[in-house]
């Protein structure tokens, strides 16, 4: 993956050498940089709390743990095991995400014992009945958008790029374009504005508690996802972090998936 | 024959091991009431029924990843004697090593692709009483391997013990006119239930394709019932042979589409015969900008057996519709509808769920049999129509 990237860098460096950067090698850029940073850290866990709120203030919670392995040439692996909703304790998902092209995707259903392959086809589909769908808990892997750097701008206290993000996989995506603040410094997000199928704005997310892990990585300890259509907001909170545990591919197979507990 | 006293001695071996680990504790307890729409056709039976279930579970993984687990349930019903029973759905030590995995003890294993009939679900034994759909599943002693490799995993299981099904009793609705009789069980093995059987399973990912392909030698999980005369009164005798089976799931994703297919071939009872189920799943994200999900069913099953009786699914269509809300409360809608392909007979299953708090679910139910064709396996059921309400609670 490191190589892979490196050349890539190389390949978006030559021509800055020649010409004038345009917007799109610029965020491109930006965004394999961000990517370099976050290179190498292997392997982690985590647990995730999601606070879902209706438009009424009500509320719902959902409890999991997630583990995450690095590839090299391809996409991340995860596998996330539900702990609450009581009644959905123990269904696990097993993800790989690639590159270019649909993910794989399994879930474990504990009351049968079964595996069931399902399709990652349709991006936009809600995670968990939380405002978070898929494709915005899933790996975020440089190819599967194309960008363009906006302009520079103050967030908080920080200096940021703004960056507009295009899914390659226009058809299936819920969105037609994303706009991410990331800081100078650090490469982290802070906000991302999603815009739905018809342009419109749909969602606003904040990205806080940044933590550093090994010297090196940066983890948001707080998100937060607001719907400004229908209301409803999704708080996100992850905790116990934990990198370089030992994980293998052999903690990212079926066999792994129908063990999880 | 050394396993005759395996069970036994498992039992004894890993309860006295329970009690010095820390445990993990949840379980569920539920409160079911059943109203049926029309008169019991039947001496016996009620118009409606009441029971209470507990599912506990004790479960303790070692730092290496290998884990005890022990899971009892049991049921309590006001009218079935026979559906009032417990059973031991898992009991059994996990080895977790290096690309090899070894259980030994009670434990439910599930293969298969489709969602309205597991055609090709051979190691458990069908726990009917709990639920009439065969979706439930007793406890099954096992000592089993497996190999995980690269090239796919290689599973072998040694089934020393062989369960037989619930049946349901005189007082109970959803049954054939005539009582299955469990105690005028008889084998084709001299060894009877003790019978050692013997699987062995290849299964692997490749690309977008999922599959499994198994032989089981053993005792048939689906007997030959007879009619006798016990006390004055005719029931049915289980008869259960030995039986071969080659059995084949699949399971391909096509973008959005999942198409599935269970076939099986089995030899030993009677004429061989072959069965086959396949269909696909497609799901609509996000439907009239909202936030549901619909996803859409269809299947068909087919059973080479000349006899009516031998199956409900002979020559059967079958569609769903799933309905996921996506709100707090997780309400979900699902329809199913098995129709007979040459009778006129349809059953329709509609279910609505939600959860009402963080620990508690809500789900009613309601089954109906319509034109339901005399020379059907399910004729016996035709006026057993009836509206579950189900309240379970879970910690």
């Amino acid at each position: 993956m490191k190589i892979f990237v490196l050349s890539l860098v190389a390949l978006l460096l030559l021509p800055v050498v020649a010409m004038a950067e345009t917007a799109e090698q610029k965020g491109l850029a930006i965004a394999v940089e961000a990517d370099l940073r976050d290179n190498g850290f292997g392997d982690y866990s985590s647990t995730m709390s999601m606070v879902l709120r209706n438009k009424h203030g009500q509320e719902s919670h959902r409890e999991m743990r997630v583990r995450t392995l690095e590839m090299d040439g391809d996409g991340d692996r995860s596998l996330t095991i539900f702990d609450t909703p009581r009644d959905v304790k123990g269904t696990a998902f097993l993800s790989f995400s690639h590159k270019i092209g649909d993910d794989d995707q399994w879930l474990y259903l504990p009351a049968l014992k079964r595996v069931k392959r399902i399709s990652s086809h349709n991006k936009s589909g809600s995670f968990m009945g939380s405002e978070f769908a898929y494709e915005d808990i899933a790996s975020q892997e440089i190819e599967k958008y194309t960008y363009k750097y906006l302009r520079d701008e103050t967030c908080g206290d920080l200096d940021c790029f703004v960056v507009e993000r295009y899914p390659v996989d226009t058809k299936n995506s819920g969105y037609t374009r994303m706009v991410s603040w990331m800081d100078k410094g650090e490469y982290r997000p802070w906000k991302v504005e999603y815009f739905d199928r018809k342009g419109s704005h749909l969602k606003t997310l904040l990205l806080s508690d940044y933590y550093q892990y090994l010297d090196t990585y940066w983890r948001a300890h707080t998100m937060v996802m607001e719907n400004h259509q229908n209301g409803k907001t999704t708080h996100l909170y992850m905790r116990d972090f934990e990198f370089q545990t030992g994980l293998s591919e052999a903690d990212f197979n079926k066999n792994a998936l129908k063990r999880a507990k | 024959m050394w396993w005759r006293t395996f069970p036994l001695a498992l039992c004894l071996t890993v309860c006295s091991v329970l009690p010095c680990l820390a445990l993990e504790f949840s379980g569920r307890i539920g409160a079911e009431t059943r109203g049926f729409l029309s008169s019991p056709l039947y001496a016996g039976q009620q118009d409606h029924d009441a029971s209470l279930f507990s599912d506990i579970e004790l479960y303790h993984e070692f730092d290496s990843g290998s884990s005890v687990i022990f899971e009892p349930f049991i049921r309590l019903d006001s009218a079935d004697t026979q559906r009032s029973h417990w059973d031991i759905r898992e009991l059994n030590f996990l080895y977790v090593g290096d690309a090899f995995e070894a259980r030994i003890g009670v434990s439910k294993v599930f293969w298969g692709s489709c969602e309205f009939v597991h055609l090709v679900d051979v190691v458990n034994q069908t726990d009917l009483v709990e639920a009439p759909d065969g979706e439930e599943k007793l406890g099954q002693p096992m000592l089993q391997f497996s190999f995980i490799q690269d090239w796919g995993v290689v599973e072998t299981f040694l089934l020393p013990y062989f369960r037989e099904p619930t049946y349901i009793g005189s007082g109970g609705r959803l049954r054939p006119p005539l009582v299955v009789d469990p105690d005028a069980a008889t084998y084709e093995s001299g060894a009877e239930e003790y019978h050692l059987d013997v699987t062995l399973r290849y299964s692997h990912t490749l690309l977008d394709m999922d599959f499994g392909l198994y032989y089981f030698q053993g005792t048939s999980r689906q007997p030959l019932l007879s009619p006798i005369v016990k006390q004055g009164e005719m029931r049915l005798a289980p008869h259960y042979e030995q039986m071969s089976q080659f059995g084949l799931d699949l399971q391909y994703v096509l973008g959005g589409w999942l198409w599935k297919l269970e076939t099986l071939h089995r030899s030993g009872q009677g004429r061989s015969f072959s069965a086959c189920v396949g269909g696909f799943e497609y799901s609509f994200v996000g439907i009239f900008d909202s936030n549901m999900d619909l996803g859409l069913i269809g299947e068909y099953v087919f059973d080479d057996r000349p006899d009516d009786y031998a199956t409900v699914y002979d020559n059967d269509v079958m569609f769903g519709l799933r309905l996921a809300m996506n709100d707090l409360a997780s309400s979900k809608l699902l329809l199913g509808m098995v129709k007979d392909t040459r009778t006129s007979s349809l059953i329709t299953t509609l279910e609505a769920s939600r959860r009402l708090t963080d620990w508690c679910t809500l789900d009613v139910t309601a089954v109906l049999f319509t034109d339901i064709d005399s020379h059907d396996v399910v004729y016996g059921l035709r006026d057993d129509d009836f509206i579950k309400v189900e309240a379970v609670l879970y910690f």
